[in-house]
């Protein structure tokens, strides 16, 4: 098992590959860069981890939330390469990765294997420009097996940070909203961005245990536009 | 065209046409296209969040499709071409990332050609080899310009452009005005037929010093304002507008220019071919115009067939196996998406 994974749903182009239990991880920030980098970067990783693109399995791409242009370019450049390697291609939430991230003590010291810690919920919150922040909130638990793993509370969703719940704001917060909203989210903790070799292992993970892993962007907003229709009812 | 000759894929996104084609030299093997155009009509106008999301679902099953009409195998492509610009930033960036994801998984050279130049290319597939130079002119909904060509692959010069509305743009507008729902192109064209040009709209840039200072440039805004303010004194005085009458004499207003133009440059740069491309090709009345002057002039008229005037995968592959056969260099892989890529730059 190789998994390649690949997130550009923040200003970082983060990727990955994980075989289960080693994970190597490329990133770079360029908010306005996804197009020009991404497979550059994805090349480079392969290359130096003496991997060939056949050699891969899998592929994961983070689905989101994310500024849209961005988060399409790695679901697309996923989605290609799947198609071209006759690999399959799975998603995960951007947001999932980075609360795995948060939550997990070995993914942070870059150690094999996942040990979530067993205590308290973490926010997870990212820049959605326009003023609002992509979020979710996560909580270590049993899951359906009995197994201890990462349960998402909230779906992801799309706010201004000063209209979440203060209690919420107050939670250990994950992500680059804390960058931005340093007054709002008075405790970051950890990870500002996704990272590429965590997203590969959760796929990994994913697919041992049969997960469901569709790979659908997380738009969260409608385009931009009023319908003739709309226009027509005076907005 | 012998099977040693160069396989490419094209992509194209640069506006609301997911297009995938493969060509292997000169000969088209495939040309398949998932169009948004149903979706952006709601809003009566082409979206380009609506166009962008459009093209991430139909990328793969595009390739595949092509692929399968080609019957070839993406492993035996030769080479990856992709329109780099210019055209809607986030929709190049759909087309660009997938055309580097197979480059880099399939080890193949990837070319990010221009869209401009592209339509130009596309000819050879359906006419053969490009007369050198060649003189292109192609009018869309996103671009109207005369463009000299004498070598597709690396030497495209600007002759003139619109310096308002693309003429595709103001069909839409007039369309708009007429009560026709988007895009406006053929239903104007149809509508004219039963019209007459009874109506005297300007020909904008035309006359006395716009002649020198704007020769081959175009501009619609001012027809298509016309038309409108014809149409409201029409309604407010409670008289029936006589659509297709109305229609008619648009239509002709923008081809008499077009062609007029397009003749005017042969014959001042001394060049015996036209190509017209673009989306507005299809228009019924600049064919026929574009034939009856270019036969006055001694000038050979080319016009692809409508399926290859208007944005598809296949003139990207067209202008890619071009690169190839030429042996020029390939792209990088980190070539951008450039929504204002000038006319001139062939390759990015
Ligand atoms: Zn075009």
């Amino acid at each position: 098992m190789l998994i390649l994974g690949i997130d550009t749903a923040t200003s970082a182009i983060a990727v990955g590959l994980s075989d289960g239990e080693r994970t190597a991880s490329a990133l770079r920030i360029d908010p306005k860069g996804h197009a020009e980098h991404l497979a550059p970067l994805v090349g480079d990783l392969l290359a130096g981890e003496g991997v060939s693109p056949g050699e891969l399995t899998a592929i994961v791409v983070g689905t989101g939330p994310g500024p849209f242009t961005g988060l399409r370019v790695g679901m697309v450049t996923g989605l290609t390469m799947g198609h071209a390697l006759g690999v399959p291609v799975h998603g995960i939430c951007s947001l999932d990765v980075l609360a795995h991230q948060a939550l997990c003590d070995e993914c942070e010291s870059g150690r094999p294997g996942h040990r979530l810690r067993t205590h308290g919920d973490v926010l997870v919150a990212t820049d959605a420009r326009r003023k609002e922040v992509y979020w979710a909130r996560y909580r270590v638990g049993a899951a359906p097996d009995g197994r201890q793993a990462l349960l998402p509370l909230t779906q992801p969703a799309v706010d201004r940070p000063a209209e979440l719940p203060a209690d919420l704001r107050e939670l250990p917060t994950a992500g680059r909203g804390p960058v931005l909203y340093p007054d709002l989210f008075p405790h970051p903790v950890g990870p500002l961005d996704v990272d590429g070799g965590v997203l590969a292992r959760l796929g990994a993970l994913g697919l041992r245990d049969g997960r469901d892993m569709p790979v659908e962007p997380l738009y969260l907003r409608r385009p931009d536009a009023l319908t003739t229709a709309e226009r027509g009812a005076g907005r | 065209m012998s099977s040693d000759a160069p396989l490419v894929l094209g992509i194209e996104t640069s506006c609301d046409e997911t297009g995938v084609g493969i060509v292997r030299g000169e000969t088209l093997l495939a040309d398949e296209i998932a169009s948004s155009v149903d979706e952006h009509a709601r809003f009566g106008g082409v979206v380009p969040e609506v166009a962008s999301r459009a093209h991430l679902e139909a990328m793969v099953p595009t390739i595949e499709r092509a692929c399968r009409t080609a019957g070839v195998g993406l492993r035996d492509l030769d080479a990856v071409a992709v329109t780099s610009g210019p055209g809607l930033a986030g929709a190049l960036m759909v087309g660009v990332a997938s055309a580097k994801a197979l480059a880099l998984s399939l080890g193949v050279p990837l070319y990010g050609v221009n869209h401009l130049a592209s339509h130009v290319a596309v000819d050879i597939v359906e006419h053969g080899p490009l007369p050198e130079p060649t003189l292109a002119l192609l009018v869309s909904g996103g671009h109207s310009s005369l463009l000299l060509v004498p070598d597709v692959t690396h030497d495209v010069r600007s002759l003139g452009s619109t310096i308002d509305d693309a003429a595709g743009e103001a069909f839409d507008k007039v369309a708009r005005v007429l009560g026709m729902p988007f895009p406006g192109g053929p239903h104007i064209d149809r509508a004219a037929r039963s019209g007459e040009v009874a109506l005297d709209f300007p020909r904008g840039l035309t006359t006395g010093r716009d002649m020198q200072r704007y020769r081959f440039d175009f501009s619609f805004s001012g027809l298509k304002t016309a038309v409108s303010r014809w149409v409201a004194a029409r309604e407010a005085s409670g008289e029936p507008v006589p659509v297709a009458d109305v229609a008619a004499s648009f239509q002709e207003a923008v081809v008499d220019v077009l062609t007029r133009k397009a003749v005017l440059a042969c014959r001042e740069h001394g060049v015996g071919h036209l190509q017209i491309g673009g989306g507005v090709a299809a228009n019924s009345r600049l064919r026929a115009m574009a034939a009856e002057r270019c036969a006055a002039a001694g000038v050979e008229l080319r016009v692809p067939r409508p399926g290859l005037c208007t944005d598809n995968g296949a003139m990207v592959a067209a202008l890619g196996a071009q690169m190839v056969l030429r042996g020029r260099t390939a792209s990088d892989l980190s070539l951008p998406a450039d929504s204002s890529l000038p006319v001139t730059v062939v390759q990015s």
